[in-house]
């Protein structure tokens, strides 16, 4: 245990930090079983110190939330990759109208051609790395796949337009597997789900709030990861 | 702060406070109506928001102080605990802990980035004279269990609880914390983190 950052987890545990002091201590709780255990009870307790404070709130604010609630729907559960798995068979969506493996770019971006390039020859060890990348709109998309795992980075990739975000795929044959998403640029992005059998990865552009199914009116682009 | 009357906050299904925080009881139906949140039942959610508002709305309102403000922090902070409703851990922490956490960093999020520099401008004692106690002094007397929370601050020392007043209450960072009560920077994490620790263990909070 790193005693210096350690000391932190009080001043964590009340929001009284900055944000870089945030990041570092979230990734050192990651790694510290004692501090995750530590932040857990020192906020039940910072907690109990609002029981001084209750105030009855306007009944607008009643309305409002329960308004807000009746036209927003809870996000799904975060599930590890294993869970994710077994649920993709309840993912499933009508064919694509294009080939999955084909680039399907529509909303302005433009039409490119995929350059996807690998490491190694096809058909070698699962479990090297295979590099693939494209390029969308003015964005460069690069998904590194080993093994099962896949991982999506991007450079250039514009901010999704407010109340909207990039969800991204794992494609196998007609359907769309949910495997993560993104605001903007993003780096390794580990994918949920199984990539060693995908045929491409996608990305979409969702409502925030939207439904669990891909938008295929809205595919910005697909990765092919079946040419090599 | 305001002087509207306290809540019985701790324990709004008639169960006297027992010796850790809301009562077990509490906490239960407390999580079971997050579980159901979850699966999109707006009627739990309903009940939920009729359990914790009290707590929530105040909260937000003594760090953003604002009323207006703090109604939409707690909206938010409502909002946010609909969508991530199915996110609830119960093996992390209660229910309620998780909320009022959710609230806090709103309300906190807030305070730093709209009101920020206005808010620092004025000074620390004309805003947070006299700390603490008797700020909340008036709201103390009806729930047991606030009364229970004062005991524990009771324990504190002076510049323990101070500090966690600054920081919890006031949305100041450690570093903050430590200029505002002329501390060597390193001092006030000390004292945040040995005041809640002190703090858990008066309250019985399971460590």
């Amino acid at each position: 245990m790193n005693v210096d950052i350690h000391a932190l987890s009080g001043a964590y545990a009340v929001d009284a930090v900055d944000d870089l002091e945030r990041a570092r201590f979230e990734r050192h709780l990651a790694d510290c079983a004692e501090c995750r255990a530590e932040v857990t009870s020192l906020r039940a307790a910072a907690g109990l110190l609002a029981e001084s404070s209750a105030t009855t709130p306007p009944a607008s604010l009643r309305e409002a939330v329960l308004a807000e609630v009746a036209t927003t729907r809870p996000l799904p559960p975060v599930v590890a990759a294993a869970a994710e798995r077994g649920r993709s068979t309840r993912r499933r969506f009508p064919a694509l109208v294009a080939a999955a493996a084909a680039l399907i770019v529509v909303g302005g971006v433009g039409a490119t051609v995929w350059h996807p390039w690998t490491d190694d020859a096809p058909g070698s060890d699962q479990a090297t790395e295979q590099t693939y990348t494209a390029d969308v709109g003015s964005a460069t998309v690069t998904v590194v796949r080993s093994g099962d795992q896949a991982t999506v980075s991007t450079k250039g990739m514009p901010a999704a337009p407010a109340g909207k975000k990039y969800e991204l795929w794992l494609v196998h044959d007609d359907r769309y597997v949910h495997a993560g998403e993104m605001t903007g640029d993003a780096s390794q992005v580990l994918l949920e789900g199984d990539a060693a059998t995908a045929n491409a990865v996608g990305i979409t552009l969702e409502d925030v709030d939207g439904p669990p199914e891909p938008d295929l009116d809205n595919v910005i682009g697909t990765v092919d990861l079946e040419q090599a | 702060m305001s002087t509207l009357p306290p809540e019985s906050a701790g324990t709004p299904r008639g169960v006297p406070a027992g010796h850790r925080g809301p009562t077990p009881s509490e906490g239960e139906h407390l999580a079971e109506l997050l579980r159901r949140s979850a699966r999109g039942d707006q009627a739990a959610f309903a009940e939920l928001y009729d359990a914790t508002s009290k707590r929530v709305f105040g909260l937000a309102l003594r760090v953003v102080r604002d009323p207006a403000q703090a109604e939409e922090v707690a909206q938010e902070a409502f909002l946010e605990v609909w969508r991530t409703s199915a996110r609830f851990d119960g093996d992390r922490g209660s229910a309620l802990s998780w909320l009022m956490t959710l609230c806090h960093r709103k309300a906190v999020d807030r305070v730093r980035s709209a009101e920020a520099s206005t808010r620092r401008d004025t000074s620390y004692h004309q805003q947070n004279q006299p700390v603490d106690h008797d700020v909340t002094a008036d709201a103390v007397q009806a729930s047991l269990e606030a009364q229970r929370v004062r005991k524990a601050l009771d324990g504190l020392t002076v510049v323990q609880r101070e500090a966690i007043e600054l920081a919890y209450f006031g949305g100041y960072t450690h570093t903050e914390v430590a200029s505002i009560l002329d501390l060597p920077v390193g001092t006030a994490k000390t004292r945040i983190r040995d005041g809640l620790i002190r703090l858990r263990d008066k309250m019985g909070v399971a460590s």
